[in-house]
């Protein structure tokens, strides 16, 4: 178990180390580096002054010492200066950080609290009417793209309600706060509740087969004990799975949904830096997603543990 | 399951027919994805005939037009005609689409099949590389490839079907792991076949049902990323008309004066992807019956 453990901790840090290197050569083969960029806006082609920008951005140095540099700098939590505002990156990140964490959060749990009991449902009422609407809700979450169904519900709150539920200045109360999120976290958070829904169902469908669900029905249990006890505890390991995959997509997710209700978080934070090439911003956030997924895959591999007595890992 | 068997097995033309009108009955929901398909495939060939203006022509006296007979889903800012813009806009979701999933699935199948075929220490590191490649969430992982290979159509072609490639690898592989012992793999190796042409000639072949379910249901997703990266600003650029783009263009502020610029591509790219994952749906529960629910 130990050994497992450890095993399955370092297998985690040799990954992390690999999606580093790709990261970091990736965002190397751009043609043109921030010197060009800089130049070619300000019109003025002064070689001297270019060297020396790329002298203070040590960008003269070989790519493996500029490599070597940056993870020295991660690993003493030294993230480097963003090449526009010129602001240490963590400064940067760290205030964007928690308005990103608040909204994952909130539609992480719009998706456990709609996507898991609408899934029960559609299982224990399989191939009636209810279930196959249930179905194609859950298909056209998976369908509609989040931005889309953010600017869908900023038209209908403009029509019939006459605001615009973006953000435009950090909200005083967490009353305010709750009402701002919770539209994109709705918009993010249908994906995942449409994934988590279909994925219950299958899984229920799967349990409710057995033969002490049909024990727990004769004995006379209720029938919301059955499903939602019974059943529901064995079927829910594949959809801890999913929590983790979701987590990922909702990253994907939250980019989008940022820039459409204009959010302040880190999502958006990235695309910005993208456009503007701003590396340390860009290569340390993309780092920073990679971090989070990869530690929420261990968790999940934990929680497996925990929750499921019959997994053990002996090897 | 006799009844499929027994009508597949008939070689000639209208029992395919036949088999066709069986599935269509039985999947009443995936026929309907097929429909829609259909549709989109249809509107992306025939574009040049079913429009009457240029997609790129732009004309100021109807910027921001409402929807009228003489242009059904209106106008755009520049007085772009809509109901071009979204046909056309058809072939690119299309092309990247096919393209980005093609290629996923073309590397994807390579080192699945040789990773799964062949084992040993070329499988663990490609089996990590391929873990590695799974830990960036798709449009991250689109949105680094887009930023570090510029904007143009077959780079964002390029920046999808990266992402694919760990996905279309790890079931192709689980697939080879299990041909590979089977009695039929090892006939062949008796009678002296060699290893190349096994694996292409009768593992390959078995893996196909898998990955034509894995592909129809990826379709949809690079659709939807290649719309949330033209509507950043840095999928498909000027001046192919893109549906995920049309929206970037038209978003908040038009969410007041001119709704069915958002309203209409919004609604094609999701009807696109609802057909193909429908269609999807229904060939995972025909070709893929241990999933089946």
């Amino acid at each position: 178990m130990a050994a497992y453990l450890i095993r399955r901790f370092l297998l985690m840090l040799l990954t992390l180390f690999g999606i580093s290197i790709v990261i970091f050569a990736l965002l190397r083969i751009v043609p043109g580096n921030i010197a060009d960029i800089l130049f070619s806006s300000a019109g003025m082609i002064n070689p001297a002054d270019k060297a020396q920008i790329e002298k203070d951005l040590g960008l003269d140095q070989p790519i493996v010492v500029q490599y070597a540099q940056w993870i020295g700098g991660l690993v003493r939590g030294d993230l480097g200066y963003s090449y526009i505002s010129e602001k240490p990156t963590l400064d940067e990140i760290a205030p964007r950080l928690p308005i990103s964490a608040k909204l994952a959060g909130m539609a992480l749990a719009f998706a456990v609290l709609f996507g898991i009991p609408l899934g029960v449902i559609s299982a224990v009422r399989q191939n009636t009417p209810l279930d196959y609407v249930l179905r194609v809700v859950s298909l056209s979450g998976l369908s509609l793209p989040s931005f889309w169904l953010g600017l869908l519900i900023l038209m209908v709150c403009v029509r019939y309600f006459g605001w615009i539920p973006i953000y435009t200045e950090p909200p005083k109360t967490w009353w305010n706060e709750l009402l701002l999120f919770a539209i994109p976290a709705a918009a993010v958070g249908f994906r995942s509740s449409a994934l988590m829904m279909r994925l219950t169902r299958s899984s229920m469908l799967e349990v409710l087969r057995q033969d002490y669900i049909r024990t727990a029905r004769a004995k006379g249990a209720s029938y919301a004990k059955v499903n939602f006890v019974h059943a529901l505890r064995n079927a829910v390991l594949p959809i801890v799975t999913i929590v983790g995959i979701e987590a990922a997509f909702l990253v994907g997710g939250l980019i989008v949904t940022e820039t459409v209700f204009n959010i302040p978080g880190v999502a958006r934070f990235l695309v910005e830096a993208i456009r503007s090439r701003d590396y340390p911003i860009v290569q340390n956030l993309v780092m920073f997603i990679a971090v989070c997924v990869v530690s929420i895959n261990f968790l999940i591999d934990m929680a497996y543990l925990a929750l499921d007595p019959r997994i053990a890992y002996e090897k | 399951m006799a009844a499929i068997e027994t009508i597949e097995a008939g070689p000639r033309r209208e029992s395919r027919l036949a088999t066709f009108r069986f599935y269509a009955r039985r999947y009443p929901l995936g026929a309907a994805g097929a429909a829609i398909a259909a549709i989109f495939v249809l509107m992306a060939i025939f574009a040049p005939w079913i429009t009457q203006v240029d997609p790129t022509a732009t004309n100021p006296r109807i910027s921001l037009a409402f929807p009228s007979s003489e242009h059904p889903l209106g106008a755009d800012f520049l007085g772009r005609d809509m109901w071009s813009r979204i046909v056309y806009g058809a072939r690119i979701s299309l092309a990247v689409g096919l393209g980005s999933t093609g290629l996923g699935a073309l590397f994807g199948v390579t080192i699945g099949l040789t990773s799964g075929y062949f084992g040993g220490w070329y499988d663990l590191i490609v089996q990590r590389v391929m873990d590695m490649m799974q830990s960036l969430p798709l449009l991250v992982m689109a949105l680094v490839m887009t930023a570090a290979l510029g904007p143009s159509l077959e780079n964002t072609i390029i920046a999808i079907s990266i992402p694919l490639i760990p996905t279309v690898a790890r079931v192709i592989r689980s697939n080879t792991l299990m041909l590979r012992e089977m009695p039929f793999i090892e006939a062949a190796r008796a009678v002296g076949m060699n290893e190349l042409s096994i694996a292409l000639r009768h593992v390959l072949p078995n893996t196909l049902a898998p990955l034509i379910v894995l592909a129809t249901a990826q379709l949809g997703s690079t659709i939807l990323v290649e719309a949330a990266l033209s509507f950043l600003g840095l999928g498909v650029p000027e001046p192919h008309p893109s549906w995920g783009r049309m929206l970037s263009e038209s978003a908040a502020e038009y969410v007041r004066v001119a709704p069915w610029l958002v309203i209409f591509p919004g609604a094609a790219i999701s009807l696109a992807v609802f057909g193909t994952n429908l269609l999807g749906d229904a060939l995972r529960d025909i070709l893929d019956p241990r999933q089946r629910d």
